[in-house]
């Protein structure tokens, strides 16, 4: 598998890059590659340059910033995992980075990457959704913030506009009270999730008061099951969490493909999301 | 890894090699580490793709989108013009030369070999056949010139599924019609078997579709002198493609030599000839330079032949306490668009193995090949046997449900008693050797088999949403392909016998030559073992050549679990001439009758005294000749061919417990019992790796793998992110055993080990599968067995309005 021909770029600095960018609307940031370069391959992308940015310091390490986590959009899967600042502050975020793809891909692959590469059967989008995180991007004009639930547009399509990078993901940090799990359902350890679940549970006195649902391969874009997270709010452990979860698969479209059929993808969501928020309670 | 650093590799791994400590004076039997791998592990490799030639062109073909069309124009000269390409062709270029693949295995009377050029001319049967293809000074020029290539094409129907395709109207794969041939084996009164039988259990299986995917990707470099024609190929049968290059192209045979150097898996796949082995030696011929071919994993995926696509009708009559009366079978195996090397011979392969170890009065089996336009099928590991074993276990498996008795129970009831051996089946086989009595006691108790059985009622009773099934697969196989004569009557193309040679260097020091042609299998490690033994020298003074038409200069290569069992045993044999030769000159020189001569521990002795010479010694005798007896060579060297007079038949129990989550329809294994009796075993490590693998694969089958066309006849699964291969992580530890029940048709007394594991676990898995949802009215998953399947498998069994 050979790309087509392309430029390759690479710049010194972030408005170097910034500018690269807006000069070229066929160029595309080169960030790990374990998404663009496959496309490259397989000659289902012809970009005219890649822009690569994995040597520009700015954009690697993982900081504690008080009320959020702030990772680099170059900090790889591997280093997300290793993060002792992740695992504080935003543990749901490790877990699910742990299970991207397997450890070689993690080694290469970065956060930013697959969030810029909005691929909806990615795990970290989903996730970045439930916790309502905040993506900084970078151009030639300056800096801007966009929500996660902004930023996810359609598939493999991000709010990002040409001559834009992104540069980093605030992760706002939950308080106290707060269970968190990963749930991914793949048929073999390295493939991509069928469904994927990430849930943020808060609990009071046992009773459930704020959940939030992020869904791996629902739509064209990652989702958040609001119907279940209203659903639980307020409620006991038991029988009604099971009913709110039956809720997870409202308004998704979910695809099919090899792997599944829609109407199992929206079974799976709810079982799926039955499991997650039970986990995240603290009652596996 | 630098040089220094792969040399210290090598001596950290001799020096922790505890397993190769001697534990007695035998070396067959001993678990040798593998004298290849420090080798291949230190990134010493002769792989096809890492081979260069001075002034090296590199080729790529552009190939089909259509699964069937008529080709109106092709037109390269935009490909010609780019820079770096050196030419580019179209199937009218080689139309005059390139001949037609070969098919060596006509099965039946009413066969129809298709005409299969190389690359096609005039019509397109399968997505990915070579239409066209561009020679460049590197791989990536030659891949952007494939975009100028334009190819005009008039679409044809696509012939897809193989009822439809035999149906009256139906298009046409080729000219002759969609049937490829049919074939029908009868033994006993199958209607008297039938008729009044207390029980009659009618399935229909389906083999999915498999791709190989070894670990290496097919590469082939062909050069020339101008007159001779060298091919390195990454495949299993150097010498029969040597042969098969000769008749296709009508270059003469003795200007051909093809090299097999390290190759890198095959599973049946590169047991081929190819389009592209062809093509590289024409493209040679026609440029005067070294042309290399390297296919991507795509590419692979859609050109390299398939395996298995069977769909099986078994019908199995038996009495009320479990005993078979009758088996009929009828099966449609799709051969794709063409048939290639043994394409329609791989369902007939089967034809004798779906009575298994099981007694029966009466016997049917019937096959019709079917032509679709999809990728060929051929030999994929098992070939044709894991089809039969998968059936008639999985039928055993239904006619315990049917009488409400242990699977177990009802295979006892049914198989051949370890006293009847040798037995001759319902279908005309002769087993040798066999004890199934022994290995399935041994693995009910390695499995813990009643304990497994209680956990798994209690789940049933407490209506645990992870259920628990347990399956049994008491398999055998024919192995050891072929005896001659049997090739013979089965009208196969060649005979099936091996050749062994022996040179015995001047400094004592041995050189074996086989004519398999090992792709992973250990044979340098287990050639040295049987050498070793047999001359009474070390392990570390043997070593073996193998995968070079000049240098193994006969062979009939390695498939089909034939190497130890022929090969192996045809450098015993040549062993046994090194010593005769040996034992003449030793008498010779100490002065006595040769049967005054012992031997023991590699040396002659003179029986009661202390005189001897070792047959080192000896090799250095014949060698200076100084002192020769009267008409005595100056060398020990000898060869011998082997050639078996029946199949051998390892059989074995394989359990495997499963954990299906009802509500998801995953399938976890839970744990896996193998006993195997592959009969004396060399080299215990490498027979463990082949189980391993072999089971790997088989679970592969039942619960991972499959090919998919869409219903214009596109390959879906050209990644391995839609086809899914599963890796270490997915499978759990194999807990194995072996029993040892001697071959009786070799003198090594081995049977062969290469495909058990793959026979024998899709069964035990599926089977496990089912037996986990059977309380929930479910009798089958079609393979491969994903959680969607067993999802709607119980979806449809759920009363109404509850959603399990």
């Amino acid at each position: 598998m050979i790309p087509a021909q392309f430029d390759y770029a690479r710049p010194a600095s972030l408005d170097e890059a910034c500018q690269a960018l807006a000069s070229d609307e066929d160029a595309k940031v080169l960030a790990g590659g374990q998404s663009l370069l496959p496309l490259l391959r397989m000659r289902l992308a012809y970009p005219s340059t890649l822009v690569d940015v994995g040597r520009l310091p700015d954009l690697k390490g993982v900081h504690d910033r008080g009320d959020h986590v702030f990772i680099g959009a170059m900090t790889t899967h591997d280093e997300v995992v290793r993060s002792g600042v992740v695992t504080a502050g935003c543990p749901l975020v490790a877990l699910a980075t742990a299970m991207v793809a397997d450890r070689a891909i993690r080694h290469r692959g970065t956060f930013g990457g697959s969030l810029a590469h909005a691929d909806p059967a990615g795990d970290l989008p989903a996730v970045v959704l439930a916790l309502d995180g905040v993506l900084v991007a970078r151009s030639a004009g300056g800096e801007r913030e966009i929500p996660a639930a902004d930023f996810f547009v359609d598939y493999l399509e991000s709010a990002l506009e040409p001559g834009e990078i992104l540069t980093g993901v605030k992760i706002p940090k939950l308080g106290a009270g707060w269970g968190f799990h990963y749930e991914k359902f793949h048929r073999t350890a390295q493939s991509w999730a069928i469904v994927g679940v990430a849930a943020a549970v808060k609990r009071s006195n046992g009773a459930i008061t704020e959940a939030r649902i992020g869904l791996t391969n629902m739509g064209e874009k990652p989702l958040r099951a609001r119907a279940t997270e209203s659903a639980l709010r307020g409620v006991e452990l038991g029988d009604q969490v099971r009913l709110a979860c039956e809720e997870a698969a409202a308004d998704t479209s979910p695809p099919a493909d090899l792997h599944a059929q829609p109407d199992y993808r929206r079974h799976l969501a709810r079982v799926l999301t039955h499991r997650a928020v039970r986990t995240a309670a603290g009652s596996p | 890894m630098t040089e220094m650093d792969a040399g210290l590799v090598a001596e950290q791994i001799a020096q922790s090699d505890q397993l190769n400590e001697p534990t007695d004076r035998s070396e067959v039997g001993r678990p040798r580490r593998r004298k290849e791998d420090t080798r291949l592990l230190t990134g010493r490799t002769q792989w096809t793709d890492n081979l260069s030639r001075p002034g090296m062109l590199h080729v790529m073909y552009l190939r089909s989108p259509m699964a069937h069309a008529r080709i109106t124009r092709v037109d390269v000269s935009g490909a010609r013009d780019l820079p770096g390409v050196v030419a580019a062709f179209s199937g009218e270029d080689f139309a005059a030369e390139q001949g037609s693949l070969p098919c060596a295995w006509p099965v039946s009377e009413d066969i129809v070999i298709p005409d299969h050029p190389p690359m096609a001319v005039s019509e397109v049967r399968y997505v990915g056949e070579a239409v066209a293809c561009v020679v460049a000074t590197d791989r990536y020029r030659a891949a952007d010139a494939l975009d100028a290539i334009e190819v005009d094409y008039e679409p044809l129907p696509a012939v897809l599924d193989m009822n439809e395709a035999l149906a009256d109207g139906s298009p046409k794969v080729h000219e002759a019609g969609n049937k490829a041939f049919s074939a029908k084996i009868t033994a006993g009164d199958v209607d008297a078997a039938f008729e009044g039988a207390p029980v009659v259990i009618d399935r229909t299986y389906v083999q999915q579709r498999l791709i190989p995917s070894a670990m290496e990707p097919r590469a082939v470099l062909a050069d020339t002198d101008g007159e001779s024609f060298t091919l390195w190929t990454s495949t299993q049968i150097p010498h029969v493609l040597r042969v098969m290059l000769a008749m296709v192209t009508g270059v003469p045979e003795h200007r051909i030599r093809v090299i097999a150097p390290d190759v890198g898996g095959g599973f049946g796949s590169k047991l081929q000839v190819t389009a592209e082995e062809v093509l590289g030696l024409l493209l040679t011929r026609k440029l005067g330079k070294p042309v290399k071919w390297t296919e991507s994993r795509s590419e692979g995926n859609l050109t390299v032949h398939h395996g298995r696509d069977q769909i099986q009708h078994i019908r199995l009559a038996a009495d009320a306490d479990g005993r078979i009366r009758g088996l009929q079978v009828d099966l449609l195996a799709d051969m794709g668009a063409y048939l290639m090397l043994v394409t329609p011979g791989i369902p007939m392969l089967g034809a004798s193995m779906f009575n298994a170890i099981y007694k029966m009065d009466a016997y049917e089996f019937a096959c019709t090949g079917v032509f679709t336009t999809k990728m060929p099928t051929d030999a994929y590991r098992g070939a044709g046997r894991p089809e039969a074993t998968f059936a008639i276990e999985r039928m055993m498996d239904e006619l315990a449900a049917e009488l409400g008795m242990d699977p177990v129970e009802v295979r006892r009831r049914n198989w051949i008693r370890h006293e009847e051996f040798p037995y001759t089946t319902i279908s005309g086989l002769t087993y040798d050797s066999g004890n199934y009595e022994a290995a399935t006691d041994k693995a009910l108790a390695l499995f813990g088999y009643d304990k497994l059985r209680a956990e798994q009622s209690d789940r049933r009773d407490r209506g645990d949403p992870v259920q628990l099934g347990i399956g049994v697969s008491t398999y055998t196989e024919m192995c050891g392909l072929a005896p001659s004569r049997m090739l013979g009557e089965a009208n196969y193309g060649a005979g099936g016998w091996e050749h062994g040679a022996v040179r015995m260097l001047p400094t004592g020091k041995v050189e074996v030559i086989t004519g398999t042609s090992p792709h992973g299998q250990g044979h340098v490690t287990s050639w040295s073992q049987i050498a070793a033994d047999a001359l009474g020298v070390p392990f570390e003074d043997v070593t073996v050549l193998h995968g070079d038409t000049a240098i193994a200069h006969k062979g009939m290569d390695t498939y089909g679990s034939r190497s130890l069992v022929i090969g192996g045993v045809a450098v015993l044999k040549a062993c046994d001439k090194v010593k005769d030769k040996a034992r003449r000159l030793a008498a010779h020189v100490l002065e006595c009758s040769p049967d005054d001569l012992e031997f023991e521990a590699g040396a002659f002795k003179v029986r009661g005294t202390e005189s001897q010479r070792t047959i080192q010694e000896l090799a250095l005798a014949a060698f200076t000749a100084h002192d020769l007896p009267d008409g005595v060579e100056a060398r020990l060297d000898s060869e011998a061919t082997f050639d078996p007079e029946n199949y051998s038949f390892p059989h074995g129990t394989h359990l495997c417990a499963v954990e299906v989550d009802t509500e998801t329809g995953m399938v976890k294994i839970r744990s896996y019992v193998a006993v195997d009796d592959v009969g004396k075993v060399v080299n215990p490590l490498i027979v463990e790796g082949q189980v391993h693998g072999g089971i790997a694969q088989g679970i592969a089958q039942a619960l991972f793998e499959e090919a998919v066309y869409d219903a214009d006849g596109n390959l879906l699964t050209t990644t391995m992110a839609d086809y899914l291969l599963p890796s270490a992580a997915d499978l759990p530890g194999f807990t194995l055993d072996r029993t040892e029940t001697p071959a009786t048709s070799n003198p090594l007394g081995v049977k062969g080990v290469g495909e058990a594991g793959t026979i024998a676990s899709t069964p035990a898995v599926v089977n496990a599968v089912v037996d986990a949802l059977r309380p929930r009215g479910v009798h089958d998953v079609r393979m491969p067995c994903t959680p969607e399947r067993i999802w709607r498998a119980l979806e449809a069994q759920a009363p109404e309005g509850v959603r399990p």
